[in-house]
């Protein structure tokens, strides 16, 4: 039992993973550590979960402007997340993750979806991100 | 420019700027008159690589740009205790910029230095809570940019005309009401502003946000600590305060005419909560818990914070092994230094720093005690950044805990019995 939403790509590519659902929006800066990969924001409820090579959905963005850089170091190490699905538009990322192309060649794909479709995307689930934004769960 | 004509380096930015109006929507480039960049902050290799690639590049800032604060404090290097290395790659990534033509403010509260940007200027502004304080206090327009962008946009000269760049957007969506249990002490109280930042930053989200039934005319340091603890709690890059801001002379001019999507009350219990969430030690750390750290100036301090410091303080020291910290801009420190200010505060005991910040340069005394702050963002972010339990309270509650060694708080007029 699956499902198709086309989303707009913020930043292009194609990924596949599993999906980690944050159940709170998440700051990448002071909230991920780019070395491990691992979200160490001692107030979320997910510290601890490892982000690499996950498809990350975040219904919700949070805080600091330093994000960008975060996004664009731990690609750097290897540690990125798979693609990052939005619930809404966020600048900060995208632009980290242009900068990461650019310096590195890793694409993250970051695809924006309605609220209701992010909402939708159990946390494990099966995710496929196709070049175009469209994206298929399960 | 995109095209390379500038050089590599320019055509660079001017992709991360195109790249930036496609996420934004934006149908055009907008010209600014000065930009403020957070990327000089190390975060890593990829944060030198970037600047390398500009620098190599040939690019150079198009507009007057300050700098936030780096990863050290270059003019008093004794006080770093993390390794020679980690203090090298900040120093380079901060000279880096430097080379690009940026001023070197070192600064997260460039909206204290003599020039600024007055209402109704077009900036690219970073670092959450100067973002918040230029568009709300200052009027000056800037959309949230971040690390990469800003620089990108101060090299371009020009960003995207899209957000809080453009009027209706600046419009307040939401009404947050003080209610009438909240004492009018209270109001008067410093404590009160980062508090009601968490709650704001917490219910406002990203939307903009007006505070009605504050008092009229509060100063900007009162307004600075509401906007960064409302940017740590949540993404707030404007908000409104009824009689306090430029845009908000009356709740309509606020609402630019128009009807609020939602009204909140704040009471009391709200803020109290919000204040004790604040406070990480278990127990809620009562009066009398030992302190080994007091840190202040998170956003960096004003003139006028250091000389309230120093009235508090009259003439006493912080307690035997307690650390007394207060961050600030090198500007201003050296205003307070020609002043006999930083003397006057350094004989007292008082630590001065410039540059960085006690939540992201490794310079606080290792200490199994808590440290207190009266920063809704220091309280907010040290714990996962540098490890520490924290306790907050106003700057007069700190200061005079600093000197008793142990926690000193006035509940009262937080309806504490």
């Amino acid at each position: 039992m699956g499902c198709r939403v086309k989303g707009r790509a913020l930043s292009g590519g194609s990924a596949t993973g599993t999906a980690l659902v944050l159940d709170e929006p998440l700051s990448l800066w002071g909230g991920l550590d780019p070395a491990t990969g691992r979200i160490i924001d001692a107030r979320h409820p997910q510290r601890g979960s490892t982000v690499t090579g996950r498809i990350l959905v975040m219904a919700g963005v949070r805080g600091s402007s330093s994000s960008s850089s975060v996004l664009a170091e731990s690609a750097r190490a290897g540690t990125a997340p798979a693609a990052i699905l939005l619930g809404e538009p966020d600048l900060i990322l995208a632009v980290g993750a242009a900068v990461a192309e650019e310096l590195y060649g890793v694409r993250v794909p970051l695809v924006l979806l309605s609220r209701g479709d992010v909402l939708a995307i159990p946390d494990d689930a099966a995710v496929t991100i196709a070049e175009d934004g469209v994206v298929s769960v399960g | 420019m995109l095209a390379g004509a500038s050089g590599e380096g320019a055509a660079f930015a001017m992709r991360l700027v195109v790249r930036a109006a496609e996420v934004l929507g934006a149908e055009r480039l907008i010209p600014i008159t000065g930009a403020h960049v957070d990327s000089c902050l190390y975060h890593g290799e990829a944060t030198i690589d970037f600047v390398d690639r500009l620098v190599d590049g040939g690019a150079q800032v198009a507009v007057p740009t300050t700098l936030n604060i780096g990863g050290l404090d270059l003019l008093h290097p004794e006080l770093w205790r993390g390794t020679a290395e980690s203090a090298e790659r900040s120093r380079l990534l901060m000279d880096r910029y430097r080379a690009l033509g940026c001023r070197p403010t070192f600064t997260c509260a460039p909206y204290q230095l003599s020039a600024r940007p007055a209402l109704g200027d077009q900036v690219a502004w970073a670092e959450s809570n100067a973002i918040v304080f230029c568009n709300s206090v200052l009027g000056a327009r800037t959309e949230r940019y971040g690390d990469f962008t800003d620089i990108a946009c101060a090299i371009a000269g020009r960003v995207p005309d899209a957000g809080l760049h453009r009027t209706d957007a600046r419009r307040a969506v939401l009404v947050l009401r003080i209610a009438a249990d909240v004492p009018a002490a209270l109001l008067d109280d410093d404590a009160l502003y980062p508090v009601l930042g968490i709650v704001l930053g917490k219910v406002a989200g990203s939307r903009v946000a007006a505070l009605d039934g504050l008092p009229r005319g509060l100063s900007e340091d009162r307004l600075k600590a509401v906007g960064a603890a409302a940017a740590s709690s949540g993404a707030v890059a404007m908000f409104h305060a009824v009689g306090s801001t430029p845009e908000a002379p009356t709740l309509e001019a606020a609402l630019q005419e128009g009807e609020p999507l939602e009204t909140v009350d704040v009471g009391l219990a709200e803020l109290r909560a919000a204040r004790d969430e604040l406070t990480t030690v278990g127990g809620g750390a009562p009066a009398g818990t030992p302190l080994g750290i007091v840190s202040l100036g998170t956003p960096h301090a004003s003139l006028a914070e250091m000389r309230a410091i120093e009235r508090e303080l009259a003439g006493q020291h912080p307690a035997p092994g307690v650390e007394l910290l207060v961050s600030t801009a090198r500007d201003l420190l050296l205003e307070a230094e020609e002043d006999g200010l930083a003397a006057r505060l350094r004989a007292l005991g008082v630590e001065l720093l410039v540059d960085t910040c006690s939540y992201i340069a490794p310079v606080l005394r290792p200490s199994p005690l808590p440290a207190m702050t009266d920063s809704g963002k220091w309280a907010f972010y040290a714990p996962g950044n540098i490890g520490v339990d924290v306790v907050f309270g106003s700057m007069r509650e700190c200061v005079r805990s600093a000197v008793a060694g142990r926690v000193v708080r006035d509940d009262a007029m937080w309806g504490v019995a």
